[in-house]
């Protein structure tokens, strides 16, 4: 009897010294895999890993996440994906199966986030993407619900900019010819796809559309060709460094088209800073409220942590995601992972965006598709809801 | 409307060429495939950056500084790190081989330096932007410089290499490094210079490019590989075929571009580069700086 109750003793007392360091867990390990080089370092480095120092940084400032009625401090492990989809999913399989993260945070892009769907899914993490706009949003969701598409649809930029192009041609501001060039990558040709059918159906007509590969050192062909087409809106799916080179080249060439939409760098904290006054109305994805006051206190914490600014289109949502994890992991009050997913699809979470609520693993209404910059403010101009801003058109002629 | 295209073909060629003229000669002379090439191009666009918004001063006060450091810095990377591979190589294709594997160590050097110091995001700043009225044609003042310093730097070692001493010596380095040794060259200095001279014209190039290109700290390899191209199609260590099959390159992409379709423009790039292979395989101008 004795020995049975020594033996029970022993047995209970090896349960809790088995279980003790589980139920207190004194951290919480989070993993990721960006890309720090590679072709994807660009847009990596200025919308997403300044996002994720800095919530890590918030975060351990309070002294960790409230777990379990004690706050537990968050270890990172960090790996470069090198801006390859192999290296991305190898980076994530390591992170969970070697160094054993609580929780992983997603990696820069469409086509990498396409790329580690399937290993998050796998091992039932939650993937909160900000930087991946496909139009398989919806039925990815649905496939995997742990995913959660943040940034939208390509349609709906493309129908929110065709909703405002409709409006000013209706105005008698615009006429219904459109010229509109696109880079032949993911972003460019999911975009300019949709733009296709949604153009058409707004009753514009595209006078000039020409895509240009990857890599392009000079635009002036096709700002030359788009100025002889006559359209007076001109609208280019590119990326950053065309972003910069059709604002410089049309510049010099002096096309002042009444409407002028780019693509990728038009919301980076470089382009005012390069461009000044010439930025003054243009226009591009993204947007931000100018009277948010939680907004305005990111952007300028973003500025005091890294000396620039956030993007204005997916930074704040980069934010506002990391914010949401925050909370849904606190509610639930463990590392359940299930159990926080399921939180961040149903509840409701305070972010520097306002109030958000998840419509199937995807924001709805909560930021702006179209912005543009108005004094030195990247302004909302669409959707139309409470505080959208009036698009200033024509543009504003070239400053030397 | 043609002569706009021509002009920006002509502005476009003339980068490519400044781009390759460095290359041409560490290829064809000291026989040095520098695979970390484009990233000494991005290290001085970096520096030129800092010219500009970190002392306030003109990029091209850069180009008094930028070129003679990437010359010393250059110098010393062949007499410390090439040097004893060209010593041990048996052939040319032995040092080729192993001057490509060093060199690509040496890319993941450079790089990660500037990932350290820069981080991976993107830079640009605007200098020189200023539209000139050419004949009725606009073309941006900055870019219009790089051509102008592309065809002076072309001719101005193309008649260094042909009318001196010490060019003469060089080229007979490029011919035959071993024949030039019986003549009493010093193969060694001599092949240490030309190494040299091509780090400081590809920093002068990355000097000018950045006052009109967007790069970052990654973007080294596409100018490595446009040089290759480049440098190949005029003949290896011919200074002048780098200038013609630059300013072919940046032509034919600005003709196809405007009127087949500019998703051709990369098509075409290779399609002369496969044409001018099968047709001139030792490139436009032949091998070596004749």
């Amino acid at each position: 009897m004795m020995r049975m109750a020594l033996g029970a003793l022993a047995v209970s007392a090896a349960a809790l010294f088995v279980v003790a360091p589980a139920s207190a867990q004194d951290k919480v390990k989070i993993g990721y895999a960006i890309s720090k080089t590679g072709p994807n370092a660009g847009g990596a480095s200025i919308t997403q890993i300044p996002n994720y120092e800095m919530w890590v940084k918030d975060v351990n400032a309070k002294g960790g996440l409230m777990i379990g009625g004690k706050r537990v401090p968050i270890e990172v492990v960090e790996y470069d994906d090198r801006s390859n989809s192999e290296e991305a999913v190898r980076a994530v399989e390591r992170l969970v199966t070697q160094d054993k993260v609580d929780l992983l945070f997603p990696p820069w892009g469409t086509g990498l986030n396409l790329a580690v769907g399937p290993v998050f899914n796998k091992y039932g993490y939650p993937q909160l993407t900000f930087s991946a706009v496909t139009d398989r949003a919806p039925e990815l969701a649905k496939r995997w619900p742990n995913s959660f598409w943040l940034l939208g649809t390509s349609k709906q930029y493309v129908d929110a900019l065709a909703d405002l192009l409709k409006k000013m041609r209706s105005e008698g501001k615009i006429g219904p010819n459109i010229a509109m060039i696109s880079i032949a990558d993911g972003f460019g040709i999911d975009l300019s796809q949709a733009a296709r059918k949604s153009f058409g159906d707004a009753g514009f007509k595209l006078a000039y559309d020409k895509s240009y590969p990857i890599g392009t050192q000079d635009l002036s062909p096709l700002i030359g060709e788009a100025q002889r087409s006559g359209a007076d809106t001109f609208v280019a799916f590119s990326y950053p460094p065309d972003t910069m080179a059709l604002t410089e080249q049309s510049k010099v060439a002096s096309y002042a088209p009444k409407v002028m939409f780019l693509g990728v760098g038009v919301g980076f904290p470089m382009y005012p800073q390069r461009f000044g006054a010439n930025a003054e109305g243009i226009m591009s994805l993204g947007g931000w409220s100018k009277d948010n006051a939680s907004t305005a206190a990111y952007a300028k914490k973003h500025e005091e942590m890294f000396k620039r600014g956030p993007d204005r289109w997916g930074s704040q949502i980069g934010y506002s995601s990391l914010q949401m994890l925050e909370q849904a992991i606190e509610r639930v009050g463990k590392i359940d992972r299930a159990a926080i997913i399921k939180e961040l699809q149903t509840g409701t979470f305070d972010t520097v965006l306002g109030k958000v609520k998840l419509v199937d693993n995807q924001m709805k209404d909560n930021y702006w598709l179209i912005g543009q910059w108005q004094d030195g403010f990247f302004v909302g101009v669409a959707p139309q809801r409470p505080g959208v801003g009036t698009p200033t058109v024509p543009k504003a002629p070239w400053k030397p | 409307m043609l002569l706009e295209v021509t002009l920006s073909g002509v502005t476009l060629g003339g980068m490519y060429a400044l781009v390759a003229m460095g290359l041409t000669l560490q290829y064809g002379v000291a026989r040095i495939m520098n695979l970390s090439y484009g990233e000494l191009l991005i290290a001085a666009a970096f520096a030129a950056l800092w010219f500009y918004s970190g002392l306030a001063l003109s990029p091209l006060l850069g180009l008094l500084v930028v070129p003679p450091l990437a010359f010393a810095l250059s110098y010393a990377i062949y007499r410390i790190l090439l040097q004893p591979l060209v010593r041990r190589a048996k052939t040319r294709d032995a040092l080729e081989v192993d001057s490509i594997l060093a060199t690509f160590g040496l890319l993941f050097v450079i790089q990660g330096v500037m990932l350290a110091v820069f981080g991976g995001a993107y830079y640009s700043y605007s200098y020189l932007s200023i539209p000139l009225q050419i004949a009725g044609a606009t073309v941006a003042a900055n870019r219009l410089l790089a051509l102008v310093l592309a065809v002076a730097i072309g001719l101005g070692l193309y008649l260094g290499l042909t009318r001196t001493r010490l060019g003469t010596a060089v080229r007979a380095v490029a011919v035959d490094p071993v024949a030039a040794q019986l003549v009493a060259i010093d193969v060694r200095t001599a092949s240490a210079l030309a190494f040299a001279l091509g780090g400081a014209l590809v920093a002068a190039a990355g000097v000018l490019v950045s006052m009109f290109l967007t790069f970052n700290a990654n973007l080294g390899v596409v100018f490595t590989l446009k040089a290759l191209v480049v440098v190949i199609m005029g003949g290896v260590g011919n200074l002048l075929g780098a200038l013609i099959a630059g300013l072919v390159l940046g032509l034919v992409e600005n003709y196809v571009a405007v009127f087949v379709d500019p998703g051709l423009t990369l098509a075409a790039t290779y399609a002369i580069f496969l044409l001018v292979l099968l047709v001139r395989p030792q490139g436009l101008l032949g091998r070596s700086s004749r």
